[in-house]
């Protein structure tokens, strides 16, 4: 998005820096080692498959969980030893939605605003805000146990907003959601950015959700920060197109070994029952490609041409799928 | 930051240890109200022993010749039905809710002075502690229990048992905090039971021996008890009393740091 470049000159201070951060449960470095930056009106999508430390990092840097070691400054203050700062900057909506089922929309709207110190006035006017924002309508004054999964999270965001935060952090906010709602939430979370000046820390198992909302991704494996930078540069880092064969169980290493000879291909990997080849120029290397598999005799059950997405890039840097049912 | 938003800016603080207290009672006494099942049990349960205990048991008690003549066995289990009606009772259970909701972290995302979400709940359970004993009193009223230290007496006996009650939510919430787990809460009451039966709840201390006699003179429901008997029974006795509060001020500082010490646990977690 634009605005990356316009907010973020270099001697303004980060939204969000975190300097060998390491959070450790028993002997499981949940988090080993993250250093990272998210300037002021940044989109920044933290994208890593089940169990990578998504949730841990948010954590951490939402004040919920006391790093092993390392730090880490959100909107310019520090997260372990000036966290009530922090607190009153952030907004946070956790992976699973954080409300109680026995009070109302907005009885729970209004004890947030209580608890962040706001006057009546301003908690009036901010439950009448939000619910333009959020589109729960009369089901606000219903109690919340009687929410479908949808409004519980819709009302989630509205909590998580109260306040007016600087930085939002969304952990994994679309998963489990149709389509439809997936896209109303992508709209939410431009509007907040775009209109409202919100830097957005949104971690997601979803390539595509991270290609298409931030300016800027981290990729985590292992709790590792693996690679970064804007989706266009990640993925022309890895070459312009790639080439995948499908082939038949066992297959897999005949078909490398005939094109990684190719001068047409630059990088072969291997996932599941796909070979994925790394290309210049996609149109000019298929049928190279097609003719030494011919002419080794390797059957291959399809070639597809394509631009790589994230999850070429994760495959790359990682060896695995993001996901397991993702092409 | 420069952000923009479409309303005028809010101006978030620390709403300071007094308003955050506030905000936490008051919704843990609005819930409270709408969880009457939390309660009713409670009340009912101890209602139902104390008539049946006076049915069965007051002619036997009275007419075993241990005791001076005139001794009401009425009044001598009144304490007994109020202590169990509010031992245990708290919010215990919807705390442990707030936890697998996730609601406790929304709540700690909040600057909220962290002492004051369990205080918070506790003035909740203050406040229905009292409202449990009222009838159970009532009732001991209605069935002719004169009281001797009047209605100054009535008072306090009713604040010691919201006391006690009140010492006693801290073990509750220990567990409730320490373990997540709903069950491991339902069965908080368990602790309850040897304070509840190694004590003078049914007979007097006089009538016992051996190592019950021992029991219940290290257990503080003995002394609880004798307290609040006293004030019902003879008068003003200050050495009976002090006791009494001597032994809710022991409990109460053990289940509370317990309690505080549960909770800094949770809120830390390093
Ligand atoms: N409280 C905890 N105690 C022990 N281990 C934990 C705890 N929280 C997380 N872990 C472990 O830390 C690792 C990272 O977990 P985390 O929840 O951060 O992953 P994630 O990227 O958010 O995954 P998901 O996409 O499934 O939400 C996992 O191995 C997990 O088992
Ligand atoms: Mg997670």
């Amino acid at each position: 998005m634009s605005g990356l470049m316009q907010r973020a000159t270099p001697d303004r201070q980060p939204a969000i820096r975190a300097s060998a951060l390491v959070r450790r449960f028993g002997d499981n470095d949940a988090v080993a080692g993250v250093d990272l930056e998210v300037q002021a009106g940044e989109i920044y999508g933290f994208l890593g498959p089940n169990g990578a430390g998504k949730s841990t990092m948010v954590r951490m840097l939402t004040t919920l969980l006391t790093p092993t070691s390392g730090t880490a400054q959100v909107a310019g203050h520090d997260v372990a030893t000036d966290a009530d700062r922090v607190r009153l900057r952030i907004g946070v909506a956790l992976q699973e939605a954080a409300l109680d089922g026995k009070q109302t929309g907005r009885e729970l709207l209004d004890l947030q605003g209580r608890l962040y110190g706001l006057s009546r006035t301003e908690r009036l006017r901010r439950v009448k805000e939000l619910l333009e924002l959020v589109s729960i309508g009369d089901a606000i004054d219903r109690r919340i146990n009687t929410y479908s999964g949808g409004m519980k999270r819709r009302l989630d965001l509205a909590a998580a907003l109260v306040h007016q935060p600087e930085v939002l952090f969304l952990d994994e906010p679309t998963t489990g959601l149709d389509p439809t709602s997936r896209a109303a939430v992508w709209a939410e979370v431009r509007y907040l950015n775009e209109h409202l000046g919100i830097t957005i820390f949104l971690t997601t198992q979803y390539l595509e959700e991270a290609d298409a909302l931030a300016d800027r991704v981290g990729i985590i494996a292992l709790g590792k920060l693996v690679a970064e930078g804007t989706p266009t540069d990640l993925k022309r880092a890895i070459g312009s197109d790639v080439i995948v064969a499908k082939v038949t169980a066992g297959q897999a290493a005949g078909v490398v070994a005939v094109v990684e000879r190719l001068a047409e291909v630059d990088r072969v990997e291997i996932a599941g029952d796909e070979v994925v080849m790394s290309v210049d120029r996609g149109a000019a290397a298929i049928s190279p490609v097609a003719v030494a598999l011919a002419e080794a005799g390797v059957t291959v059950e399809g070639l597809t041409l394509r631009t790589p997405t994230l999850d070429d890039v994760f495959l790359h840097i990682t060896g695995g799928r993001l996901q397991e049912d993702a092409a | 930051m420069s952000t923009v938003t479409h309303g005028e800016r809010v101006h978030p603080r620390a709403a300071g240890f007094f308003t955050d207290w506030r905000t936490v009672s008051l919704r843990a006494l609005r819930l409270t109200w709408r969880d009457p099942e939390a309660f009713g049990p409670a009340l009912a349960i101890p209602l139902f022993f104390f008539v049946v205990n006076i049915g069965a048991l007051q002619k036997f008690v009275e007419g075993s010749g241990s005791f001076p003549p005139g001794f009401d066995y009425k009044a001598f289990q009144l304490p007994v039905a109020v202590i169990f009606a509010v031992t245990g009772v708290s919010r215990a259970g919807s705390l442990v809710i707030d936890i697998q909701d996730g609601y406790l972290d929304r709540l700690l995302l909040t600057p909220v002075r962290r002492g004051t979400l369990l205080l918070g709940l506790m003035t909740a359970d203050f406040v229905l502690i009292v409202c449990l004993v009222l009838p159970v009193l009532t009732l001991g009223l209605i069935l002719g229990i004169h009281v001797a230290t009047g209605i100054v007496g009535i008072v306090m006996f009713v604040l010691f048992a919201g006391v006690w009650g009140l010492a006693f939510t801290g073990f509750p919430y220990a567990i409730a905090l320490r373990t997540g787990n709903p069950t491991a809460v339902n069965n908080a009451f368990l602790l309850f039971f040897p304070f509840a039966f190694l004590t003078t709840a049914y007979l007097p201390e006089q009538a016992m021996t051996g190592w019950l006699a021992t029991a219940v003179k290290f257990n503080p429901t003995t002394y609880l008890l004798s307290g609040m008997r006293s004030m019902l029974q003879t008068g003003w006795e200050w050495g009976e009393i002090g006791k009494g509060l001597l032994a809710i001020a022991g409990v109460g500082a053990l289940s509370f740091s317990m309690a505080f010490a549960a909770l800094r646990g949770r809120v830390n977690r390093s």
